[in-house]
């Protein structure tokens, strides 16, 4: 009898810290998309269920990601009305030195791409994304502040911000220094519409994830509108005139929904020395195959 | 002695099982050949880093050699929403890659679309990329 205890102990200790790990080691489900915020939690995804109150006035506050889907603001393939995808009606109105800046480009995605070990994306080696691209290329969750005076936004991709004036403030009449981000004013037109006026942006940043170009004439435009409680739609407009013949829409009434206050804006940050990693993995890939 | 030697195999059949279960996108794709490969290897690394993740893992070809290869596979910010974390994979677990793009150079690298985890649970983002 008491030989028998001893071996129910003695598998009872074995057993113990197996069953243990195991019990922490958490089966996730995959294979489908759970959308979770940046602690972990389960967040909400899809279309909204529910009928939306109304818009509260002149109010863009909030934590904003993209939807139905929160990676519809991905748009590897360039500007979500403008892809890069070969087809006529996304051919941009390119002037001669547009078009030559364009091909001298080299990304990723899009018609033009090109193998990574041949990017010449100013952000594969994290240069700052800068804007318009902030917008057009991995645009995920976002939160907008606001007072009276200016409205901030607050990016997951990079984690940066950027300030729209709001205080009746001109665009600066001469850019003594370009910024990654520029220099923003923006004003409301009605009370669920907020217009903003982008300038004086650095060159090195590419409009897209195509690639496309812009100059030290670009000027953004932003139409952020308040559709009801649940919903804000971005508008975005390019006007180049040394890179385009004309204006064109990058963005049209994209939808992003209202998060619940609690939702955790995730890490998304280019870190150079991950991204020197990268690039080593692929350089160390290739020399394999020639031993 | 009958009921300690059941005790002793009921005890390693359990231990047996449970340590099996326990060993259980700037960048596009214009440097990979669409075509689905299926290898089965021992993972040596895995780096949940940005811009995309990777799993390093070991191999044999069809003469026994070890080959090194790169899976290639999402940004963390994606792999997250669909039950893939940066503690998903332990260096030494017997893994089965699929890949739906093998690199134009040749090298052994790949964008990962599924990994079978020794347990038989499979991690993947379903027809999502």
């Amino acid at each position: 009898m008491k030989s028998r205890y001893v071996t129910y102990t003695i598998a009872l200790l074995i057993l113990l810290p197996v069953l243990g790990a195991a019990q922490t080691d958490e089966e996730r489900e995959s294979g489908r998309s759970i959308h979770r915020d940046g602690w972990d939690r389960i967040a909400p995804e899809g279309p909204l269920t529910e009928k939306s109150a109304p818009a509260p006035i002149r109010d863009l506050s909030g934590i904003w990601e993209p939807t139905p889907r929160y990676r519809d603001g991905v748009q590897n393939t360039g500007a979500r009305n403008m892809p890069s995808d070969g087809r006529p009606e996304h051919e941009l109105p390119f002037t001669p030195l547009g078009l030559q800046t364009w091909k001298s480009h080299k990304p990723g995605w899009g018609v033009t791409a090109v193998p990574t070990a041949e990017l010449n994306d100013p952000f594969a080696g994290c240069d700052p994304i800068g804007f318009p691209r902030i917008e057009l290329f991995n645009l995920r969750a976002m939160q907008i502040w606001q007072n009276k005076n200016q409205v901030q936004i607050v990016f997951q991709n990079s984690q940066v911000w950027r300030n729209i004036w709001a205080d009746g403030r001109e665009l600066p009449k001469e850019i003594l220094e370009s910024r990654w981000y520029g220099y923003s004013v923006g004003k409301w037109i009605d009370d669920y519409t907020f217009v903003a006026q982008t300038t004086g942006l650095d060159e090195r940043t590419w409009i897209d994830n195509a690639g496309r170009p812009h100059s030290d004439q670009l000027t953004v435009q932003e139409t952020f509108h308040r559709v009801n409680k649940d919903i804000l739609e971005l508008t975005l407009t390019i006007n180049d005139p040394k890179m385009y013949t004309k204006p064109w829409t990058a963005l049209d009434k994209f939808p992003l929904r209202l998060q619940p206050e609690w939702f955790d804006i995730r890490e998304q940050v280019c870190a150079p020395s991950e991204a020197t990693e990268f690039q080593g993995l692929m350089k160390e890939a290739a020399e394999e195959k020639k031993k | 002695m009958k009921n300690r030697v059941a005790v002793l195999v009921f005890a390693s059949l359990v231990l047996f099982t449970l340590v099996i279960r326990s060993t259980s996108a700037h960048h596009g794709n214009a440097g990979y050949d669409k075509k689905t490969v299926v290898v089965k290897g021992t993972i040596t690394e895995w780096r949940w880093t940005n811009p995309h993740s990777f799993l390093k893992f070991d191999a044999k070809d069809e003469n026994g050699n070890v080959v090194h290869w790169i899976g290639e596979w999402n940004a963390p910010s994606t792999l997250i929403n669909f039950g893939i974390t940066a503690k998903s994979f332990k260096v030494g677990e017997e893994v089965t890659v699929t890949m739906d793009g093998i690199a134009k150079s040749g090298a052994n690298l790949g964008r990962v679309t599924k990994v079978v985890l020794p347990s038989g649970q499979e991690l993947s983002m379903g027809d999502e990329r």
